[in-house]
Order: C-alpha cells, then structure tokens, then sequence
C-alpha cells in the first residue's frame, strides 16, 4: 500500500514538470527542441547524450530573463553608456537582442547565426523582434567579422555568444580572431563574451584575451556556472563611477530580472590579479585544440 | 619480401598517412576564412579526392616509361616540396580569395584548389607507380594492388587519428605540416639513395 503511495507521488510529482517537445528540426548542425513545461519555453539543442538548454523564456513574463548568464551579460552596461551599434554573434532564441532592444529602442543591433534553423525558432517561438533596426544574418561569426573590418565597420558593444556548452567553434576562440574583435570595436566599447569558469580551457581563454585585450573583467557569481568576460575597456571605471551607474540603471533593468547592484558586486578585475599562470599557452589560429583542453 | 619491396611498402605508408594528416588540417586553416560549417569539409574533400583522382592517372601513366625507384623517389621529392606552399603562402592566398569572392563556398573550394591540389596530384601519382614497381608476375598483380592499397589507406586511417586527436594538441598547424614535408623529403632521398647504391652494386657484379 505504502509503496503504490509513493508510486503515485512519483508519478504526479513528474507530471508538474513534464515537459512537451513541441517543435522538433533537425538542422545541418543539430537537433533543434522546443520545450514546453508549464510557464516555461525552452531552446534546446539535443546531443545523444543530454540537452542542452540554450534559451528560456516565461510565457507569461516574456520580459523576465530566465538565465542568470544572460542577467550576467548586462553588467556590460556597467562600462559603457547607452549603446548604439549592438552586434550579437550566436542568436539562440533572441533573448539578447530581445531585452536590449526594449532598453535601447534606437540602437541598432545586429544578430549573426551560423544555423537558419535557430533564427527561424527563434522567430516562431520566442518573439524574436526583427526591425529596420535589428537585423539577422546567417553567417560564420568569424567571417562576418572579417567582413565588417574590412568595410571598417564599429561597433561599441559586442557580444560573443556562439559556444553552445558541448562545443566550441575552435577558430573563435583564438588571438587572431579576438584581434579581429578588437578591429571592429568602437573607441570606448566592449566586448561580452559568455563562456566557462571552469576546465583547463580556462587558464588558456583567459591567457589568450589578456593577450588581445589586456586587463578584463571577469563576471562570476555561482563558481559552477558560465562567466561573462568583459574585454576592450580603455580604462577601468572608479568604484564611484560604477556606483552611479548602478543608480541610473537599477529601475531600468529590474523588470528584466536583472539586479545590477549584485552584479556589481561579482565583477573580478584580472589587473593585480591574474588567476592563471603567466606561461599559460595562448590559443592562436595555429594552435587551437578547444574542445580537447575543455574538460 | 625483399628490401626493396619493403621500402616501397614503407613508403606508400607514409605517403598516405600524410595525405590523410595534411587533409584534417586543411580544415583549420581554412576555418578563419571561409568558417567551420559543412561545405568547408565539402570543399576540402572534393579537392583531395579530385587531385589523388587525376594524380592516380598521372602516375598509371609516368610508370610505363622506365620505371625505377629512383623516379619514385623523385615524386616523393617533388611532392615534399609542393607542400611547403601550405605553410609560407596559405595567409596571403586566403586573404587575397576571401577580399574577392563572398560566397564561403567558392571561396574555400578555390583556396583549397588553389593550396591542395598540387602536392595531392603529386601525391596521388605515388600508388600506382608503387604497384608498377612491385609488381613481377601478372597473376599476383590484383594481390600485389590489394596489399598496396592495404598499406597506404591503412597509413591513412593512422594519419587522420593521429593528427586529429594527438599531434594538434602538441603542435602548431604549420609546424605539423612542415614535419610531413620533410618526412616526404627525407623518404624521397632515402629511395633515391638506395637505388643508387644497387646500380653501383649491379655494376660491380657485372665488373667482376
């Protein structure tokens, strides 16, 4: 008896967080989902083994981010004032382009995506908002870099948000593409990059942006989960600087579930403070093996 | 097996595990390019197997006039050295491609023409030459093919695994590159040596 009990609170138990696939695509790169459970609408890219989730969103609160990375990636706004030439590489479900787009109605965001199927998902499920604006292209990351050097292109925020968890693009992660960065970053910009806090792969990501950048900011709040690394800054701002920023932004961003005051807190300065050996190897175009040192 | 026969073997090993290595890191040099996506390996696969086509012919044909092993040992030579290109030129090449032709596409299939296609021809003339120098007896010669193509696609196999999974975490792209080339080099005077040794050695038996 005490036994069928517990059978029927398993059972109910996992129906309050069964979740339906309700869109299924195979992609030249993937398995694309879309996950329905309860409130929540998910991305996820299936793998034999696991899913892993790329973006959410509250049906009922769209506006309210789900992931604490992309709260994360705000902290950007830390650094920079009001934005204007926004280029975003990796859509996942728009959730990005999305938020700042409400925040900056007259910025112009770019969103570049290797994967057509992810932008078509991300239009049908997930409210991506395209304008005259807010643009999205198909291509390689790097190579719509390269591209916008060459036309001498700027931009002053940029996001790099293109590694999906189980694998890394292994020529977007090197000092000449983070060169190539560099060149189509405005005066006074910034670079945000989503990425590991933990793996070998580390100590050579960090190695190789100090190698480009110089001194960054590190974002980290749960030691477990992703970083946000904030590169291309001229001068760091004073803590009074930061202080007044957090002021003006905090109203702004907390319907986006993002406490900027927090986030202020776990900004980690690699200056005087370098947690990677010196003779780490910086990862170059000849020598990038990502995905092998990623464990 | 004599000596000679054995080289060759060794030989039609290496030439194919260089093939094979030059090939997977055609891939990364293409990458910061032309990108990672699929019509990269489309491209890159398209050219090797074009050029081992028409270097298989090339070969067929140059091992009906005198063959010797110091001739094979000469393709091995030439070869070595059509792949330093790869190494000095590979960066203006792309660059040059990649500021005229938009579309990823044509541009990796014409760098990877335009970097692969001599030193894989060369290359490709090595398996057959290598059967026209093993071959004695007309009934063994599907034998003799079988054992060769045995060899050098095995060589193959452990040059993609090999460069795929352990050399790229030690060595830089070009580093690697330049090892096969010597290793081609080095093979190629090690035929012609040989070969010119027996001739002396021929020559003192009939002196004698």
């Amino acid at each position: 008896m005490f036994r069928v009990l517990i059978g029927c609170v398993i059972l109910i138990l996992s129906f309050g967080v069964y979740s339906e696939v309700i869109h299924k695509e195979r992609s030249l790169y993937r398995n694309i989902l879309v996950e329905e459970s309860g409130d929540l609408l998910c991305l996820k890219f299936n793998e034999k083994t696991r899913k892993s989730t790329q973006s959410c969103m509250y049906k009922s609160k769209p506006k309210k981010l789900v992931f604490n990375y992309t709260k994360m990636t705000f902290a950007s706004l830390l650094f920079i004032d009001n934005p204007q030439n926004v280029l975003i590489i990796g859509l996942g479900g728009g959730t990005l382009s999305n938020t700042i787009h409400e925040l900056y109605p007259n910025a112009s965001i770019e969103n570049v995506e290797i994967d057509p199927a992810v932008i078509k998902v991300a239009r049908d499920y997930f409210q991506f908002i395209e304008t005259d604006k807010v643009t999205s292209k198909v291509q390689d990351g790097r190579i719509f870099i390269k591209r916008a050097a060459l036309k001498k292109q700027k931009y002053d925020w940029i996001i790099l948000d293109a590694f999906n968890g189980d694998y890394i693009p292994e020529h977007l992660l090197t000092k000449e593409f983070f060169a190539e960065v560099k060149s189509v970053l405005a005066e006074g910009g910034i670079v945000a990059a989503n990425t590991f806090s933990s793996s070998k792969l580390y100590q050579h990501e960090s190695a190789t942006y100090y190698d480009v950048f110089g001194d960054f900011v590190n974002v980290v709040t749960d030691k477990n989960s992703n970083r946000i690394i904030l590169a291309g800054l001229n001068a760091m701002p004073s803590d009074q600087q930061i202080a007044k920023r957090v002021k003006q932004l905090a109203v702004k961003l907390a319907p986006y579930d993002v406490d900027i005051h927090s986030l202020s807190e776990h900004l980690l300065y690699t200056k005087d403070n370098q947690n990677w050996p010196s003779d780490t190897k910086v990862l170059t175009d000849q020598y990038s093996p990502a995905n092998l040192l990623n464990y | 097996m004599n000596k000679i026969n054995a080289l060759i073997y060794f030989l039609a090993f290496s030439s194919g595990f260089c093939i094979m290595g030059i090939e997977l890191l055609g891939g990364r040099i293409l990458a910061p390019y032309f990108g990672s996506s699929v019509h990269i390996w489309g491209s890159i696969i398209t050219v090797f197997m074009l050029s081992l086509s028409i270097g298989y012919l090339l070969g067929g044909k140059l091992s009906t006039h005198n063959p010797s092993l110091a001739k094979y040992g000469v393709i091995f030579f030439i070869a070595s050295i059509m792949v330093i290109p790869i190494v000095l030129f590979a960066e203006p090449i792309m660059a040059f491609i990649f500021s005229h032709i938009e579309d990823s596409r044509y541009g990796s299939l014409l760098a990877s023409t335009a970097l692969f296609f001599i030193p894989t021809t060369i290359l490709g003339m090595i398996s057959p030459y290598s059967v026209r120098l093993l071959v004695t007896d007309h009934e063994k010669s599907g034998q003799v093919a079988g054992g060769l193509y045995f060899v050098s696609t095995l060589g193959s196999a452990l040059g993609t695994i090999i460069t795929s999974f352990y050399m790229v975490l030690a060595f830089d792209v070009n580093d690697i590159i330049k090892t096969f080339a010597s290793v081609l080099g080095a093979l190629g005077l090690l035929a012609i040596a040989v070969s010119q040794t027996r001739a002396k050695e021929r020559t003192v038996c009939l002196e004698s």
